[in-house]
């Protein structure tokens, strides 16, 4: 499944897939501590020396779970030109982009502004980090798309940013991680429903963040493993509160990707929905219809990391239950759980599902010709 | 709907206390006089407000009093009908809310002898589960020794949310006694509400809080597992109750792809969780969280690779299907026979003893 270690060569062997491919979660890194502050007020670069991001979270810098390998990205990532994985364009080209022909690539970019207690600095951070991805990605490499990220636990300045940017072709979403201090449906957040709607723009709710909660309903766990999978749990209770919130009700046009949480939850979280909406929803009168169908109309998946069966081709009863035209493919590079292109569907898949989940769902979402 | 079969083990029914004065009774004068001189209310959890319609079957509910508090009711709805050789009462009482670890062992220990007393001794059917003080371990597991002696307890009884995830070192006597005595752990939907009750925050709903039952036990899973506690303890059965079925496969692939990446973070866990799961864990039938059609339901189980997993439970009276429809659409004949009799037979050691005047303390 994942590639831990490979050798660093010069010639790195390209893998052949044959179609081009659509790459929805890519995520470009600083090659520098400071990479930012050229896009950043003297007040603030003198608040991040002095004091930090000051996260919801303890630690002045790295992860309170410490990640299986450095920056969670693959030992053969490393730029030659130094700086951390997935901090140079030329050789993301190289690694990723020529050999797997992406042809669309959509760039999430983490540890940016989201999370941070100070709001302001926050909003300042995404400003940023949303000029950098212009300036260092997308205006030297077409293929690449970036999206918006804001400031999200303050909805009015995260809107701001969102009507900033509309109509920017650099930008195809905005930006959420699933990990806020409320969980996403909450009123704090429309604001942002609203802008992505009004602009057009899908609203990637990528996995992780911090909010202060814990990660479990039941406490801090104690290993890296727990977060990791633990992900998929917080992206359920996340995508429920969406629903129940009536969020979807609200912006009938609104589009969510759920990014980097697996998929394999999906039918059943619909299905626990449904059911004890029959049941409950009295309490819930501003959801109108069954669950299901506001997750059926309006929420899509990125696949990495892929669910793993024994036999894998359970994973297609999974797949026909979502929908094949909700699925779109990702490699989550540089990062260590990569999953590869050539080698992620099982054998027995049509041509044309092989090619929406490759491609042509990203295509359309995303409104790239 | 796939038939029912007579002889069959509910292994999910909840006798309801009528109110925290039912159980004075059952204190001592210190515990009685607290409750009384401080005016404590009824210790109702907010997972199962009495009037929802997901905590009573409408033609369950009682014309007075709480859904569950009446054991002629339960034998009309579920004992009598169902034809049912044992069922496992599970007592939902909000016990575990309380924040001192002393009132929760003096509640706990009131509560065991009140199910004893009003429901087992009344009942040769019925089955109890200990509810146990898991804020103080040593409490626990005093209470959980001193219940055991009765052989009608079959079982341990913990939240699915409580003060800490389930598999941590803290807890592990617990677990320690549980396997020594024959008594798998029962782990339950419901809350303590010392944490909010899902991963990202408080929601603002009631059913919120009923959907996320279902994460809050995969994030128990994860924590059991790759705590090692079966590695520790390998004999030691848990049994998920009201906690959803449809996740298991899925949720499953991921924790074994995780596993397989990360497995130098947790050495001790010395087999597949898939595998883990199969031998040790058993989940509840209700509520079948899947659409009633059985092409769904057969891919469901076939993903599960295995026909031990389920256990038949009808959740009395909570509302999870209506008439006599406990088993979902497409199980065939065998697997009934698995569901209701064998497999609470295999996972729950004492049920095969006979109740007896010896059997008691």
């Amino acid at each position: 499944m994942n590639i831990q270690f490979r050798e660093q060569t010069e010639s790195v062997a390209p893998l052949t897939v044959k179609t081009a491919i659509a790459d929805c979660d890519i995520h470009p890194a600083r090659a520098t501590r400071t990479e930012l502050y050229p896009y950043l007020a003297k007040r603030w670069q003198h608040h991040l020396e002095v004091y930090g991001v000051h996260a919801y979270q303890g630690m002045m810098e790295g992860p309170p779970y410490p990640k299986a390998q450095p920056n969670a990205s693959r030992r053969d990532a490393y730029p030659p030109e130094g700086g951390p994985q997935g901090s140079s364009l030329s050789f993301m080209q190289k690694q990723l982009l020529d050999p797997n022909n992406v042809q669309l690539g959509v760039l999430n970019p983490l540890n940016t502004g989201q999370g941070i207690r100070n709001h302001e600095l926050s909003a300042a951070l995404c400003s940023a980090i949303n000029d950098w991805q212009i300036d260092k990605w997308t205006s030297k490499d077409k293929r690449l798309k970036a999206s918006i990220v804001v400031g999200n636990e303050d909805g009015l300045s995260a809107a701001a940013e969102i009507r900033e940017r509309a109509g920017d072709r650099n930008f195809v979403q905005v930006l959420l991680l699933s990990r806020n201090i409320e969980p996403l449906g909450q009123r704090r957040y429309w604001p942002i429903y609203q802008a992505a709607e009004e602009a057009g723009l899908p609203v990637g709710v990528h996995a992780f963040g911090f909010g202060g909660n814990p990660i479990t309903p039941s406490g801090w766990p104690s290993y890296y493993i727990e977060e990791m999978v633990g992900h998929s749990q917080c992206q359920q209770s996340a995508l429920a509160s969406l629903v129940l919130e009536g969020v979807f009700e609200r912006f009938p046009k609104l589009k969510m990707v759920m990014i980097e949480a697996g998929f394999g939850w999906a039918p059943s979280l619909a299905w626990r929905l449904d059911k004890v909406w029959q049941r409950l929803r009295s309490e819930v009168p501003h959801v109108r219809r069954p669950p299901s169908e506001y997750i059926r109309e309006q929420v899509w998946w990125t696949t990495q990391p892929m669910e793993d069966p024994e036999r894998r081709e359970d994973l297609f009863d999974v797949i026909k239950w979502i929908g094949w035209d909700r699925l779109l493919f990702a490699t989550d590079y540089p990062h260590w759980d990569y999953d590869e292109p050539s080698r992620v569907l099982p054998a027995g898949v049509s041509e044309a599902h092989r090619e929406a989940f490759y491609l042509g769902n990203a295509k359309k979402l995303y409104g790239i010709s | 709907m796939a038939s029912l079969i007579a002889g069959g083990v509910d292994c999910d029914v909840h006798p309801a206390v009528p109110h925290l004065t039912s159980l004075l009774p059952y204190l001592n004068d210190y515990w009685r006089d607290q409750v009384t001189t401080r005016g404590m209310v009824d210790l109702v959890s907010q997972s199962y407000p009495a009037n929802s319609p997901m905590t009573v079957r409408p033609d369950w509910r009682p014309e007075s009093g709480k859904p569950g508090e009446s054991l002629a009711d339960m034998q009309r709805h579920v004992l009598d009908p169902f034809q049912l050789d044992l069922a496992v009462c599970n007592p939902l009482y909000g016990v575990q809310m309380v924040f001192s670890e002393d009132m929760q062992a003096a509640f706990c220990r009131a509560l065991n002898d009140w199910l004893v007393k009003e429901w087992l001794d009344r009942d040769a059917r019925l089955r109890g589960a200990i509810v146990i003080p898991t804020q103080s371990v040593d409490k626990a597991v005093a209470e959980l020794e001193r219940c055991a002696q009765d052989r009608r307890f079959v079982q341990v009884l913990m939240l699915v949310m409580g003060d800490t995830p389930l598999g941590k070192r803290a807890l592990w006597p617990i677990y320690e006694a549980a396997e020594r005595l024959d008594l798998p752990i029962g782990i339950h939907a419901g809350s303590a509400y010392h944490n909010p009750p899902t991963a990202v925050g408080w929601g603002s709903y009631h059913i919120e809080d009923y959907v996320g039952q279902a994460q809050a036990f995969q994030t128990q899973l994860t924590s059991l597992i790759v705590e090692g506690v079966f590695a520790k303890y390998p004999r030691l059965k848990m049994v998920m109750l009201e906690s959803g079925v449809s996740w298991i496969s899925p949720y499953l692939w991921r924790l074994h792809k995780f596993w397989r990446g990360v497995r130098m973070e947790t050495p001790w866990v010395d087999r597949a969780p898939l595998d883990i799961v199969r031998s040790n864990i058993r989940f509840s039938l209700q509520p079948f969280d899947a659409p009633p059609d059985a092409e769904t339901l057969i891919r469901l189980f076939d993903h599960m690779q295995s026909d031990e997993l389920v256990l038949f439970s009808t959740d009395y009276p909570h509302w999870q299907f209506d008439g006599q429809d406990a088993l979902p659409e497409g199980l065939s004949t065998d697997l009934v026979r698995k569901i209701m009799i064998d497999n609470p037979h295999a996972t729950y050691p004492r049920l095969k003893e006979l109740p007896s005047k010896e059997a008691r303390p």
